[in-house]
Formats: C-alpha cells, sequence, structure tokens
C-alpha cells in the first residue's frame, strides 16, 4: 500500500507542476506578446483613456516575475480593481476582469460551467454504454460479418469531425423530419424537461464521435485478454464463450476503459467547443471563442487557465484510476 | 528466397532488423490489404486534385474568389438561381449562396489548403518530436528528465483551446495557412511523437550494433543519424500516418470555428461555418465540404490504419479489415516466441488510445 499511496502522491505533485508551468506558459504568452500589450489587452475597440487604464492596471513598468507574482496573488489571495472611479473587489479565485464587459472573469465562468458539465455529462452516458457495447460486441463476433460492420462504423465515426455529425442530425432531425425544435438551451433548474430534450442533439453528436475511440480501444484490449494463456486455461476448464467475454475479457478492458473515460471527460469539459458553438449552447467553448474573436484577452487567459486545471486533473485522476485497476503500473 | 526465411523477415519482430529498410517489403505487405489500397488511391486523386486545382478549374473556366452576382436572387437573401444551387455547365457543383463563388473551384483550392496545412503541420511535428525524442534517449539523466518533463507538460495541455487562445493574438498579417499549420503542430502530435521515438530509441541503443558504432568511436550526433535513424523509420512512418488526418480535423475545425484560415482562402471547415443556413435553398453547399472532409479524413485514416498494419505485423493477426490475414498468420507463426517480448517493447502505440484532441 506504501508504494501506491507513493504513486498517488508523486502523481498529484506532478500535477501542481503542470499547472504551474502551464500558468507560466499562458502568462508570458500572452502578456509578452510584441506591440502595445495594453491595447492587445484591452481589445481593438478600447479608447485611448481604457488603454491607459490597462497599462496602469497591469504595471507594465514592473518586471515580468513581479507581474506574474501580481497575476498569483490575485488567483490565490484576491485583488483590488481601479475602475477609474471606484474601486472594486475581486475575490479569491480572482482571473482578472474583462475589458469588454466589465465582468469578472470567475463570474463568466462560474455561469458558463454548468452547461459544460450538462452536455458532457450526458454525452458520457452515452458514449460509454455505446462505445463499450460496441466494442464488446464486436470482440465477442470476432471475425464474422457483423463485426466487420462494426468496425467500419467505428472507423468513420473516428473519421467524422464532431460539427458535421452535428450538422447532419440537425438537419434530418429538426430539419426535415421535425421530430423537435432547433435547440434552444433551457437551464436545468428551470424546466428538467426542456433541458433534457434541448440537450439531445449535442449529446448525440458529441456522444457519437467518443464513442468510436471507445469502441476501438474496448475491441482491442478485449482481443489481448483474449488472446493470453489465462484465458486459454478457462476454456480449457470449459467455461463458456459468454462468461469468458462478459467475466473475463471484459475485466481486462476495465483500466484502459476508466482511463480513456477520465481523459475524454477532461479535455471534453473544455473542448466541446464546437458542440456548443455549432448547437449555440452558452457553455465554456462557446464564450471561450467570442473571446478570442473580439480579442478579450483576460476571458482567454483565465477559460484557458481553468480548462487546462480540468484536463491536467483529469489526466492525473485517469492515472491514479488506472493504477486502481491494474497495480502494476505502481511498480513500473 | 525459402517460405521460412522470408516470413522471418516480413515478420520483421526483431528490432535489431530496422523494419522498413525494404520499401518493397512495405509495399507487399500493404498490396495485400484491399481497404488500405482503395484508401491510397482516394488519397492520390485527392492530391493530385490539389496539385492541379489551377489547372482544374482553367479546364471549368472559373477562380475561387470571383463573385457572381448575377447568379444569385439577392430578392431570396442571395440563393443561388437555378436547381442543384445553380450546377450549369459553367459551374460545374453551383455556386455559393450570398457571394456567387464557384463551388467547385472553391472545393479544389480547400483541398489544397486542407492537405498542404495538414502534411506541413505533420512535418513539423514529426522533425520536433524526433529530435526531442532521439535527445532525450540519448542524453544523460538531466537531459532525459528535463526533456521528458517538457513533453509530459505538454501532452497535458488543452491544446485545442490553446491553438484557438494563440490564433487569437497572432496579427492578420501573417500568413494564415502557414499559421494554423505551425500552430496545430506546436500544440499538438510532436509531444506523443517525442515520448513514442524516446521508448524506442532506449530500446534500440543497447543493441549490439549501435554499441558497436558507439564503441568505434562515432560521435552522438553521427549515431543517432546513421544507426539510430533507420530503425525509428517505421514507428515514426506509422504515427505520422495517424497524425495527418488528426491535423485535417484540426484545421477544418479551427477554421470552422472562423479563427483558422480566414476568407478569402477557401477552406473545407470555414465553407461548413454558414452552411446550416443555407441547407434547404442550397444543400450542396452543405453537402459537398462536408463529404469532402468526410472523404478525406476517412481515407487518410483507413490508409494510416494499412500502414500501421504494414510496419508492425503483430498488428495484422489482430486487424482484420482486409488484411490478408491467413499468409500474415502463417508468416507470424514461423517468427514466434524468442522475441515476442522485445516485438512489445518497440509496438507502436494502438491507433485507438494514440491521444486526439480537438475532435470534440
Amino acid at each position: 500500500m506504501n508504494g501506491f499511496a507513493g504513486f498517488v502522491l508523486r502523481r498529484i505533485a506532478g500535477a501542481v507542476i503542470t499547472l504551474f508551468v502551464l500558468s507560466v506558459i499562458i502568462y508570458v504568452v500572452f502578456y509578452v506578446t510584441p506591440g502595445n500589450v495594453a491595447q492587445i489587452t484591452c481589445g481593438p475597440r478600447c479608447s485611448p483613456v481604457q488603454v491607459h487604464q490597462v497599462a496602469q492596471q497591469l504595471q507594465l513598468d514592473d518586471p515580468l516575475y513581479v507581474r506574474y507574482w501580481h497575476f498569483l496573488q490575485g488567483l490565490f489571495a484576491g485583488q483590488d480593481f481601479s475602475t477609474g472611479t471606484s474601486v472594486e473587489h475581486c475575490p479569491a479565485p480572482c482571473l482578472g476582469q474583462s475589458y469588454q464587459t466589465g465582468r469578472q472573469v470567475t463570474d463568466i465562468i462560474l455561469t458558463k460551467l454548468p452547461v459544460s458539465f450538462s452536455l458532457v455529462l450526458g454525452a458520457m452516458v452515452i458514449w460509454l454504454v455505446l462505445g463499450v457495447g460496441t466494442g464488446v460486441l464486436s470482440a465477442w463476433r470476432r471475425g464474422r460479418l457483423s463485426e466487420r460492420v462494426l468496425t467500419a462504423i467505428t472507423l468513420a465515426g473516428v473519421a467524422t469531425p464532431v460539427f458535421v455529425i452535428g450538422l447532419v442530425l440537425m438537419i434530418v432531425v429538426c430539419g426535415e423530419l421535425q421530430l423537435l425544435p432547433f435547440p434552444q438551451y433551457v437551464n436545468f433548474t428551470d424546466d428538467p424537461e426542456q433541458w433534457a430534450w434541448s440537450l439531445l442533439l449535442p449529446w448525440l453528436s458529441l456522444a457519437l464521435i467518443e464513442a468510436a475511440n471507445f469502441a476501438r480501444l474496448t475491441r482491442a484490449s478485449m482481443l489481448e485478454t483474449l488472446a493470453e494463456d489465462h484465458i486459454r486455461t478457462f476454456r480449457a476448464y470449459g467455461v463458456g464463450e459468454r462468461a469468458v467475454i462478459a467475466r473475463h475479457a471484459l475485466r481486462g478492458a476495465t483500466a484502459s476503459v476508466i482511463a480513456l473515460n477520465a481523459v475524454t471527460f477532461g479535455s471534453a469539459v473544455g473542448g466541446a467547443v464546437l458542440t456548443e458553438t455549432l448547437f449555440g449552447l452558452p457553455g465554456i467553448g462557446q464564450e471561450l471563442v467570442h473571446a478570442v474573436k473580439v480579442v478579450d484577452l483576460p476571458v482567454v487567459v483565465g477559460m484557458v487557465l481553468v480548462i487546462g486545471f480540468f484536463v491536467v486533473l483529469a489526466n492525473a485522476v485517469a492515472d491514479v484510476l488506472y493504477a486502481v485497476a491494474d497495480r502494476r503500473v505502481v511498480l513500473a | 528466397m525459402s517460405e521460412a526465411l522470408a516470413a522471418v523477415e516480413t515478420a520483421g519482430t526483431d528490432i535489431s532488423v530496422p523494419a522498413a529498410s525494404g520499401a518493397h517489403r512495405f509495399w507487399r505487405r500493404l498490396r495485400t490489404q484491399r481497404a488500405a489500397l482503395v484508401a491510397a488511391a482516394v488519397v492520390a486523386l485527392l492530391v493530385l486534385a490539389a496539385l492541379a486545382a489551377p489547372l482544374l478549374t482553367a479546364l471549368e473556366g472559373q477562380d475561387p474568389t470571383t463573385y457572381h452576382p448575377t447568379l444569385i436572387d439577392s430578392a431570396r437573401g442571395g440563393v443561388p438561381i437555378g436547381s442543384f444551387g445553380g450546377a450549369s455547365a459553367d459551374h460545374w457543383l453551383g455556386v455559393e449562396p450570398q457571394t456567387g463563388r464557384d463551388m467547385f473551384a472553391r472545393l479544389v483550392y480547400g483541398a489544397r489548403v486542407s492537405l498542404g496545412v495538414s502534411l506541413g503541420a505533420t512535418l513539423v511535428q514529426v522533425v520536433l518530436g524526433v529530435a526531442m525524442g532521439v535527445a532525450a534517449g540519448l542524453g544523460n539523466r538531466w537531459i532525459d528528465l528535463i526533456l521528458s518533463r517538457i513533453t509530459d507538460i505538454f501532452i497535458s495541455m488543452p491544446l485545442m483551446i490553446m491553438a484557438l487562445a494563440l490564433l487569437a493574438i497572432v496579427p492578420d498579417s501573417f500568413p494564415r495557412p502557414v499559421l494554423v499549420a505551425l500552430i496545430i503542430s506546436l500544440v499538438s502530435g510532436w509531444s506523443t511523437t517525442a515520448k513514442m521515438v524516446r521508448a524506442q530509441t532506449l530500446a534500440l541503443r543497447n543493441l549490439d550494433y549501435v554499441s558497436a558504432s558507439r564503441l568505434s568511436g562515432w560521435s552522438t550526433s553521427r549515431t543517432a543519424v546513421r544507426e539510430l535513424l533507420p530503425g525509428l523509420a517505421a514507428p515514426v512512418i506509422t504515427y505520422a500516418a495517424l497524425l495527418i488526418p488528426q491535423n485535417i480535423s484540426a484545421e477544418a475545425a479551427l477554421s470552422f470555428l472562423g479563427v483558422g484560415v480566414k476568407p478569402p482562402t477557401p477552406s473545407w471547415g470555414q465553407m461548413l461555418t454558414s452552411a446550416d443556413v443555407w441547407y434547404q435553398a442550397a444543400p450542396q453547399y452543405l453537402l459537398l465540404p462536408a463529404l469532402a472532409l468526410f472523404v478525406t479524413v476517412f481515407a487518410m485514416t483507413v490508409l494510416g490504419d494499412g500502414v500501421r498494419v504494414a510496419l508492425d505485423p503483430r498488428a495484422a493477426s489482430r486487424l482484420r479489415i482486409g488484411t490478408g490475414r491467413k499468409r500474415e498468420s502463417r508468416a507470424e507463426k514461423a517468427a514466434q516466441a524468442p522475441n515476442a517480448a522485445a516485438a512489445k517493447a518497440a509496438q507502436v502505440p494502438d491507433a485507438a488510445v494514440v491521444k486526439k484532441e480537438g475532435r470534440a
């Protein structure tokens, strides 16, 4: 157990270092760009007065490490902003303030996160059921026609960009067949039923793409397990094919499926940019695309950091879960 | 060549024998896979169309940027006049809504952007990945530690998001397709390549022929170039073949979001941005770029899988889509056992677990 605890601790330390380096890289890349930093930060629509204010706020005369230190201080202890006429306080996880709208970045992210989580959590259920199911089925029916058809379908799923699937789904279901109205996001707290209906197509398009990956992974690792000696022993003892598949081969695939799921979940929280943009879901991804287009730098930096946090966290969780499912990893 | 000898050689499970040393052997193994052959033909056609884009459009008598206001119905919001989106002898695939630009010309020029950006990005990823991987694998403990840490950090970064954000701050004066290729390759792909190359280098460096070159006084760089790189060729080519379709998707995604390739340069992803508004009046405006994208990525993926199977005999027995597996399994049986452990160490990661991002 000592070895395992050590492994987890080392992994957490690694994640913290990665996050720190990530924040430095992001800070340097965005705030040390050539040209007038204050102008770029404030965005193309700022007046000269605003640009001057921003320049003061960013303390551009200070050396870089001092500025980064202030940024970290804001993140952990909060910060005060002078907006010219009054002083505004930005509480602890302070990521700054949008110069376009004047809102605090933390607030913006907190209002957008539930939407992204609704999308990804729902899609996750579908991609797990569909992906692992397809994978098990094609490992079970290996060599038959049905397996070839499934393999071809999953390959097509891997090759299709999510916005193509989403567009086609939306046009067929909402446009041609008129089974559903065009998605219009409704908050879960307002109307759970409408919420589910409005998310059905986004869930499906995101899940179909990811399911293909899960199907391929499940199938590959099940086939690897099926080729091992202990499976041959089970068969020799007369264990039926179904039991071999369901009880033993699937167990061999569990570790990698759990790990892939954690990674996919983490990257999907921020990575569902395309799905959110296509279906007009007011989540993190859509907000980021908007911020990028109007060059709202504090929002962009804040969002990239938050999304990076989820990705790094998910990768660490994936490694730990993998180690729980397969202790051999700890020894390596 | 006797059957058994040929089998041992084709199997190539012994990593001390550079697996890609014979191009004809690779071709022979690729040829047994029907799906990969079809995909290769499709890819060849696409590349040809992209290269000959000016020729093809000259043949049609159009270009991708000229507006044709007479061919669209401004009273109905700019819908192309005529059936099938205004397809005619002059405009083979019709014209774009609102602008009246020629669809065929924009599609073939879009192929140039799509393939050019993805190939360029793949090249940068491979060069960077191999350099980092070999340096980490051959360097001393500290070099290895630092380079591996950097690689790990890049692997766990939100790449699509970084690309999106980076594209925001670079001024528009920079040539956009080059920029997109550069950013895609810097934020993704190279890190996983580097990790794989490092593992492979560590496996190769202690083999006799590499030690021999070091003992005979060759410098590290000469050993790397002359002795290691040939042994790395097979896994690196396999990896590159998997990266290409990912890069195509990444470019299309960024352009779809409006931060990638900017108009008037045509790009398939960019064409799809406003396609949902027009699908009823001009369905071809949605279907053509979507189809082009799908066919290209699908063909590249199948070809990539085929290349992997052709270079990695262990995969041949597991993957069963038209792999000519009877011949393969015979070869594998003959080459079995003694080198299984070495083969496992050298095995290229499965396509399914290659980290991919940006398609969500």
